[in-house]
């Protein structure tokens, strides 16, 4: 197979970019979206020229390294379905294909097709965890959890944090993915204690690092790999809403020195 | 070269007990001036340092992805074990330290499998309390489900996603510690090289992934939770980024490096379909569970699986071997891969794959049941493949999948390196020659939640902090080689890629000391690596410089310390002259084709000493003892 390729290509955060015009023939459809790349990127270096830089590291879905927004469409043409796990036979012979980064304006673009995506850390860091040391911790079988509830928690937790919900969102909204981790721990009996003051931090970090607000486009549950659920968002909401009504007294960082 | 292994003396099951009592302790006032280095935010990275930093250490985190959450341990798949004995079928801690010493056909230091059985439960009680949403029951209890190798069921699973979210639960501890401030993250960071002074480890030299910056951090302890090797075969199960490069930096500052050629090949991958390939994917081993695994009965077969009758397919594991069946060990399962195959059985266009079949896990137990369990797999399996198992059977071959080599440690998870650490996949500890399925999770999560908080505390007490910082003259030298060593690569100006070479590489040990190894294949891969090395250093082809981002010039620096290490995997495997669970000698095997141990003269442990560039490294002996399981040959037929 063969395909023409318009990337973007930009040296670095501060450089104006542009799109550059590729051609790979001899691709089999066996060959995966990134090992297409990947030909590309050899045969530059082999001519002398710089290869494009993109991120991968599990190939498999799941690490949310992976991130390129083909033909318009984060993740590509298939639902469900990260950069990583698309394959050539899912396309054209012969067929142009546009490959961008993530666009918005809370990832800056660090190299061609590589954002910084560290807001998403930032607004774990403010509030996605339960505050437990390690050591012995009870039977956990003392305190049964309903399944369904489980299974609830773990459509939210499955969130891979690549970043596509933002991407996909006309308004560049981090709501699918805050909303995953706030239900995800909202939903377990382990996540109660902290539920009010984690969905409050959570949301104003959200703010505070640029992203825009939810207007229910409802792009991000599209364009989510793990096919991730807005109606999460709707519970951020109700949880959000419930800690603004009922303030609570926020503590400082857990002293345990 | 010093292996007092610090392994208390007391009866097994007392050991991890008294060794606690005796240690020392830092007291919480002083703890935060105490500086600890952790590279690697997998299980083991993340876990440590979360616990670590909780604890009042002040700690700097590493990692060379953009995020912590993104380590290669996010994608573990089937499960973790833990010695609960939920399902009342005879678990304890004594089985789980049986089955991990028979798995590793015992090769392995037993007070640390047993510490390890020990401390399983209770990874599942701290994974339970961050949130970890296990699968369950209807009655709302924990749910179990079966692993190869094992008669029990004790392996706790979140879908197809286990690694994903205990390494997520661990990433949260470390998020909150980092907000608090008692952990330094940085990300994209990789490290060059580790910094010895007055024979301690004191630190590490990066380099920033972004801007191309070389620089130091001092410490008083260093960490390696950096995981496992099995991409020196630039095909396999690994990301893409997994590398030797920390661990094989601190072998040559000197470490010692324990057992390098044993490294499992997983049975259930999905075959190599291109010559670009980049990558093979696992298809978790708990497909094993329900589907059977068979080859054609008769060479030359031509006809679809479908229409193969009955008397024509040949379950071979299942008649081998029929107390595990489908169920043997990974090791057992690849070999036999490998022999059907090689005997003309093999089925795909390359030959090279065996049916994984669901037919009658489909009609035995429906299609709701069986889909409840397999769902996400078969959709990936046929993403990638374009084929449905739910139609035709599935085709697996194995791929090199994990090491049990590793950077030797003594029971305080201390390398030979004083200061310097070793925890998760890239020591060498716990699984002997062979690992079983969902146990790599169980020692990772045990080393960095329950172990190495509590041994570096002995170690710290017996030093001062803040004595140096990276101004002493160690730093800067560091610093300079690693600088020299970039320059070198960029001044080749050759002809050849870094994937090309890496690609050769891997062939290269996959022949030569992948799933069978022989005297005259491991000679001759001796031989060949010093000619690959050559053109590496003579021919490679890097575009771009040393400043801002540059792929290749990482992955060319993880490439050329595989080069170095893989003639050590290949002169270890040779001079481990018998056959032990991954590590199969074809001269050394019973006349079923089991492996054959020689007890006599190999049950140690080999660690490797470095002795300078072009020197052969210097071979030293752990022996190990067998007094709570005695020596037995590994049978999973009767
Ligand atoms: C597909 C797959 C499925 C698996 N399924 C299971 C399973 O079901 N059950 C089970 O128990 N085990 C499973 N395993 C094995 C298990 O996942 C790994 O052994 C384990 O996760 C290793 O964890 P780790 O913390 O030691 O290292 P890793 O998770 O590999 O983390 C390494 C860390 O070190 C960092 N690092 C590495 N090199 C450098 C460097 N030079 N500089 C800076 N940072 C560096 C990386 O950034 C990363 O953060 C599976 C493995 C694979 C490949
Ligand atoms: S590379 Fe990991 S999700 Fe795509």
């Amino acid at each position: 197979m063969k395909f023409r390729l318009r990337i973007w290509k930009q040296a670095s955060g501060d450089a104006a970019g542009a799109f550059s015009d590729y051609e790979v023939d001899g691709i089999s459809p066996e060959t995966s979206f990134l090992e297409m790349i990947d030909t590309l990127n050899e045969r530059l270096t082999e001519r002398g020229e710089e290869a494009v830089a993109f991120e991968s590291d599990c190939r498999e879905g799941i690490c949310g390294m992976c991130s390129m927004v083909i033909n318009g469409q984060p993740h590509g043409p298939l639902p469900g379905t990260t950069t990583c796990q698309l394959y050539m036979r899912h396309f054209d012979d012969g067929q142009p294909i546009t490959i961008e980064p993530w666009r918005s304006g809370a990832f800056p673009v660090l190299r061609d097709l590589m954002v910084d995506r560290s807001a998403f850390d930032r607004i774990l860091e403010s509030g996605g965890y339960v505050t437990v040391h390690s050591g012995p911790k009870p039977e956990p079988n003392a305190n049964p959890i309903d399944p369904e509830v489980a299974e609830e928690s773990l459509d939210a937790a499955c969130c891979i944090g690549c970043g596509a919900c933002v991407a996909a969102c006309p308004n560049g909204a981090a709501m699918l993915f805050t909303a995953a981790k706030v239900s995800h721990l909202g939903l377990l009996p382990q996540g109660q204690p902290e539920r009010w003051e984690r969905v409050q931090n959570m949301v104003e970090q959200m703010e505070e690092e640029g992203f825009g607000s939810c207007r229910n486009y409802a792009e991000c549950e599209a364009a989510c790999p793990k096919e991730i659920s807005i109606k999460f968002i709707g519970r951020l909401n109700r949880d959000y809403l419930r800690a603004l009504r009922e303030p609570i007294d926020r503590h400082g960082p857990m002293d345990s020195q | 070269m010093n292996l007092d292994d610090r392994v208390p003396e007391a009866p097994i099951e007392h050991m991890w007990s008294t060794h606690k009592e005796h240690l020392r302790l830092v007291g919480p006032r002083t703890r935060p001036h105490y500086r600890v280095i952790v590279v690697g935010t997998g299980l083991a990275g993340a876990s440590a340092a979360a616990s670590m930093a909780a604890m009042g250490y002040h700690v700097e985190c590493f990692c060379f992805q953009d995020s912590p959450r993104r380590a290669h341990s996010i994608a573990a798949q089937g499960g973790i074990n833990a010695a609960k004995d939920y399902r009342n079928d005879g678990d304890s801690v004594h089985r789980l330290f049986y089955d991990t010493q028979k798995g590793g056909d015992y090769r392995s230091r037993e007070a640390n499998v047993w510490r390890l059985a020990e401390l399983s439960a209770s990874i599942i009680d701290q994974a339970v309390a961050q949130g970890v949403p296990f699968a369950r029951e209807y009655g709302g209890l924990l749910a179990n489900r079966s692993f190869g190798g094992v008669l029990v069921e004790r392996t706790f699973y979140c879908r197809g996603e286990t690694g994903q979210q205990l390494l997520l639960g661990a990433c949260s501890a470390l998020a909150q510690q980092i907000h608090d401030g008692n952990v330094k993250m940085h990300t994209r960071t990789e490290l060059l090289d580790v910094v010895i002074v007055d024979g301690r480890a004191r630190g590490i030299v990066v380099r920033d992934l972004v801007t191309g910056e070389i620089r130091s951090h001092a410490a008083e302890a260093v960490v390696l939770a950096t995981g496992g090797y099995s991409n020196v075969y630039y095909l396999s199960t690994n990301a893409k980024g997994c590398n030797v490069t920390a661990t094989w930096r601190a072998h040559k500052r000197g470490a010692g490096f324990a057992n390098p050629c044993y490294n499992q090949i997983h049975p259930t991958c999905i075959p190599v379909s291109s010559e670009h390939q980049a990558k093979l994917t696992l298809m978790s081993e708990s497909l094993r569970n329900d589907g059977r695994i068979w080859v054609p009965r008769n060479e030359g077969e031509t006809r679809s699986p479908g229409e193969i009758p009955e008397q024509d397919r040949y379950y071979y594991l299942e008649e081998r071997y029929p107390r595990f069946g489908n169920l043997v060990p990974r090791d057992v399962a690849s070999r036999n891969a490998k022999n059907v195959c090689d005997d003309g059985l093999g089925v795909g266009p390359s030959r090279l794959g065996v049916y994984l079949d669901f037919r009658d896990a489909i009609s035995d137990h429906g299609h709701e049941v069986i889909g409840a369990r397999y769902e996400n797999l078969f959709a990936m399996y046929e993403r990638i493949t374009g084929e449905s198992p739910w139609k035709t059977p599935m085709r697996i071959y194995p791929a090199p999948h994990y090491t049990m080599g590793g950077l030797w440690v003594d029971y305080n998870l201390m390398t030979t390196l004083p200061g310097l650490f070793a925890v998760g996949e890239a020591n060498f500890s716990d699984h002997g020659a062979n690992r079983l399925g969902a146990s790599s999770m169980m020692q990772c999560l045990a080393d960095g939640y329950f172990i190495i908080p509590i041994t570096i505390g002995d170690y710290l007490s017996r030093h001062p902090y803040g004595d140096i910082d990276t101004s002493h003259a160690a730093f800067a030298d560091a610093e300079r080689e690693a600088r020299g060593r970039i320059e070198r690569l960029l001044a080749i100006d050759g002809s050849t890629t870094v994937e090309s070479l890496h690609r050769e590489l891997g062939r290269l040990m996959w022949d030569h000391c992948g799933i069978a190894r022989s005297e005259d294949g491991l000679r001759e891969a001796l031989a060949r690596i010093p000619e690959l090395r050559d053109r590496f250093w003579n021919d490679l082809r890097i575009v771009g410089g040393a400043a801002g981002i540059n792929q290749s010039l990482e992955h060319a620096g993880r490439l050329a310390d595989f080069l170095e290490f893989a003639e050590l995997m290949c002169r270890d495997a040779l001079q481990r002259d018998e056959s032990c669970g991954c590590h199969f000698r074809e001269e050394h095997q019973t006349e079923e084709g089991e492996a054959l141990r020689d007890d006599v003269n190999f049950s140690h442990v080999t660690v490797w000493e470095h002795t300078g560039e072009n020197v052969e490294p210097k071979m030293h002996e752990e022996p190990l003892s067998f007094e709570a399981l005695p020596l037995a040959q590994r049978n999973y037929k009767t």
